[in-house]
């Protein structure tokens, strides 16, 4: 090689490298390559199973034999078993919402006062319960909530002078026993939020409130309430879709997916019955994207009532 | 130039990072061929260790036997759905599926499909058929093909607790038919105040023996794969349910199921007289319920009216071929080794506790040996089941199964036995859902 002929190759070399160096050190893609592992994990975890749940929810899904049926699946869902289970998980999430709601933000004020003794102590008992896993959870509890009379709630109520139960063979007694359970276990965590909220509230409002001579119920209602409103609405959106799409405990405490008369059955337990259970995935695809579409317009409708969407004031 | 450097390098360890974790593992590559003198690797996946011990102990037997062809058999056992999950959609996705597999047989249907993922298993099971109980291979085959070799024929038996009943006054052997349980029942409850028996809700074990019993070949469908559910023989087993319910002499089961801590712990100390169960119980007896070793005694179950059938084949685990195997020939000779040779049905007896496939081996010397059964229940097991041996009833399984069972499960029986709605009110409307 001549000397020029080095000397042009490594200049379109340096031209390369600025070349290079330009591209990333560039504001504009700068951010970019930041987001770009998440979005390559969002394109691969989430957007891709997505679109295909939804282009099987139009299919008949067999081994070796899948086919277009139009829209047949969702023809199929229009039954009596779903609509009981789009009912209960309507009403646990209810339940759910109107108990872990207001009780973790009643908790999370006590815990947070200067007055409460044995903070961290009650701090993380009540916390503990988030950590256990739900299939343990949900064993201790359908053991706990056993038809005989030795089962804890039994001996409980009898104690008290009730009659026995049978907690998960009946419709009202079993909604109460997993929303017990979902209590339990979540208190801890909205606990978590709300404190964290109750952190970012600061002190001198509650100082110029007590100079003016405000009652503790007046500090509570017209201070920490609205100054907590963000937090709320988050827990209020989460615990929307985490009702609508809770499973494992209806299936741990009928051991399995089967409560009698469907008490117990959500729709994601119809999802696993049919997709999995009955080997029908393409029914399996529209029931997930039906609960897909419930918890979307809640949300949305949820959002839009608490202002979300209106631009900051 | 070291910031330049760093950032690519960062990007390119990100990117591999991905790609790595993009890439499709494709399981067992450690395997060495059909090769003779080399050793295969099979997957093999069940969802009950029992059958893992079996499996990896037939192994050693095999390994013995071909010392040119050795298998090494990596065996997984799984939670009961996951497995059956995890294999559902290896298969659908045609990627990962090991090269045997257990399937239970409410789940079998599933897996029969569309086209068959499976191997058909004809040429290893069709030079033995003559000594295997057919019924018992029809329920895992779809189009003339098998595909599923079953552990045990499954036959339904009754269990009772000679202790209760002595103290009733109640011979078990006078117990000839349903009319007659009932009427023991009543004076088992008279005089010990314990009920004779309870009663599934969540499950069709007590339900689908009293139907598959009634002669002919009809139970929840009709041999034909029509729906069944309407028809005298399901009606009149839930309506006699119904009465013993009424009358005290069952109780539904705690728990629902005759698999539940709280049903075993009540039996365990004498809750209930009896059970109808198949066969493959004894082992949750043994294992289960220690306090009732040496009380309980093995007797056919009542038939509908003197001279009828007294048993039926129910429930099994058919293991199957996949068809993604890299060695199927190997893998389908070696099943058909551990359960349909003699020596593999004696091992499933003497490990399992099964009452085998092979009829001609049920009244072979091995089978009379002591083991944990026959320390629990007695030496003479194989006497009942030789005694019913021609009236275990088949059932009728396909792709309808597991809709029809889960209907029963969840609602029918539950309305019928708890909440005492009318029988045939409640079988129509549920036939009128499944149509």
């Amino acid at each position: 090689m001549t000397d020029s002929a080095l000397e042009t190759a490594a200049n379109t070399e340096a031209k390369r490298k600025a070349k290079r160096s330009g591209i990333l050190y560039s504001q504009k893609f700068a951010p970019y390559y930041f987001v770009f592992p998440f979005l390559v994990s969002f394109a691969v975890f989430f957007a891709y199973p997505v679109l295909s749940a939804i282009n099987m929810s139009f299919q008949e899904v067999l081994p070796g034999q899948v086919k277009y049926i139009g829209l047949d699946n969702y023809k199929d869902l229009w039954n009596a078993t779903f609509l009981k289970a789009i009912l209960n998980s309507t009403k646990y999430t209810i339940y759910t919402i109107v108990i872990l709601i207001p009780v973790p933000l009643v908790l999370a004020v006590f815990l947070h006062s200067k007055r409460m003794i044995a903070k961290n102590f009650f701090r993380s008992t009540l916390f503990i319960p988030a950590l256990t896993s739900v299939v343990v959870a949900g064993t201790v509890f359908r053991l706990a909530f056993g038809e005989l009379e030795g089962s804890l709630m039994n001996s409980f109520v009898m104690w008290l002078g009730f009659e026995k139960q049978r907690w998960l063979g009946n419709g009202a007694l079993a909604m109460s026993t997993l929303v017990i359970l979902a209590a339990w276990r979540w208190i801890g965590i909205n606990l978590l939020y709300f404190m964290a909220g109750l952190q970012n509230i600061p002190k001198e409002l509650y100082e110029s409130a007590e100079i003016d001579g405000a009652s503790t119920w007046n500090k509570f209602s017209r201070i920490t309430i609205p100054l907590l409103r963000p937090i709320t609405i988050y827990v209020f959106t989460i615990s929307i879709y985490g009702g609508y799409s809770m499973f494992t405990e209806s299936y741990m405490l009928w051991n399995g997916n089967r409560s009698p008369n469907d008490i117990g059955l959500t729709i994601v337990g119809y999802l696993y019955r049919n997709g999995l259970e009955q080997n029908n995935l393409g029914l399996g695809s529209a029931v997930g994207f039906a609960l897909l579409l419930i918890t979307f317009v809640i949300t949305i409708g949820q959002l839009k009532l608490f202002g979300m969407f209106r631009k900051e004031e | 130039m070291k910031k330049q450097l760093l950032v690519i390098l960062s990007l390119l360890i990100m990117l591999t990072a991905l790609l790595t974790a993009c890439s499709s593992n494709n399981g067992n590559a450690g395997n060495s061929g059909d090769g003779s003198g080399k050793t295969t690797n099979l997957e093999f996946w069940t969802f009950n260790e029992l059958h893992e011990k079996f499996y990896q102990d037939m192994t050693k037997r095999w390994n013995e036997a071909n010392p040119d062809r050795q298998i090494k058999l990596t065996a997984n056992v799984y939670p009961y759905d996951d497995m059956h999950n995890k294999l559902l959609v290896a298969l659908q996705s045609g990627k990962g599926a090991p090269d045997i597999a257990d399937i239970e047989l409410n789940k079998f249907p599933n897996f029969l499909k569309g086209e068959p993922q499976l191997l058909s298993l004809n040429d290893v099971i069709e030079p033995e058929l003559n000594n295997l109980v057919k019924s018992r291979l029809d329920i895992y085959a779809k189009d003339g093909q098998y595909y599923g070799i079953d552990f045990h024929v499954g036959a339904a038996v009754i269990y009772y607790n000679k202790e209760i009943l002595d103290k009733a006054g109640v011979n078990p052997d006078d117990i000839k038919t349903w009319a007659d349980f009932e009427s023991a029942g009543q004076k088992v409850l008279d005089q010990t105040g314990v009920p004779m028996t309870s009663l599934e809700t969540s499950d069709l074990w007590s339900l689908w023996p009293q139907v598959a019993q009634a002669p002919g070949n009809d139970d929840f469908q009709t041999a034909d794969g029509q729906l069944n559910i309407t028809s005298p023989i399901v009606v009149n087993a839930l309506n006699y349910q119904q009465g013993l319910l009424e009358k005290g002499i069952a109780i539904p089961v705690p728990g629902g199921n005759h698999h539940s801590e709280e049903y075993y712990g009540l039996m365990n100390g004498g809750g209930v007289a009896s059970v109808w169960m198949p066969m493959w119980y004894m082992g949750r007896f043994t294992d289960y319920m220690p306090d009732l070793k040496g009380k309980m005694v093995i007797k056919p179950m009542p038939a509908w009216k003197a001279d009828e059938p007294r048993s039926a084949g129910m429930g099994g685990t058919g293991t199957a071929v996949t068809k993604t195997s890299k060695n199927p020939e190997i893998a389908k000779e070696f099943l058909a080794f551990a359960k349909l040779s003699k020596e593999g049905n004696i091992e499933i007896w003497n490990q399992l506790g099964f009452d085998p496939l092979r009829s001609d081996v049920w009244d072979a010397p091995e089978l009379k040996e002591p083991n944990k059964f026959t320390d629990y229940f007695g030496t003479d097991i194989f006497s009942v089941l030789t005694e019913v041996k021609e009236e275990i009833e088949g059932v009728n399984i396909n792709e309808k199964t597991p809709t029809i069972s889960d209907m029963f499960r969840t609602s029918v029986i539950v309305r019928i036995l708890l909440d005492k709605e009318n029988t045939e009110k409640v079988l129509k409307e549920a036939a009128e859902q499944l149509k």
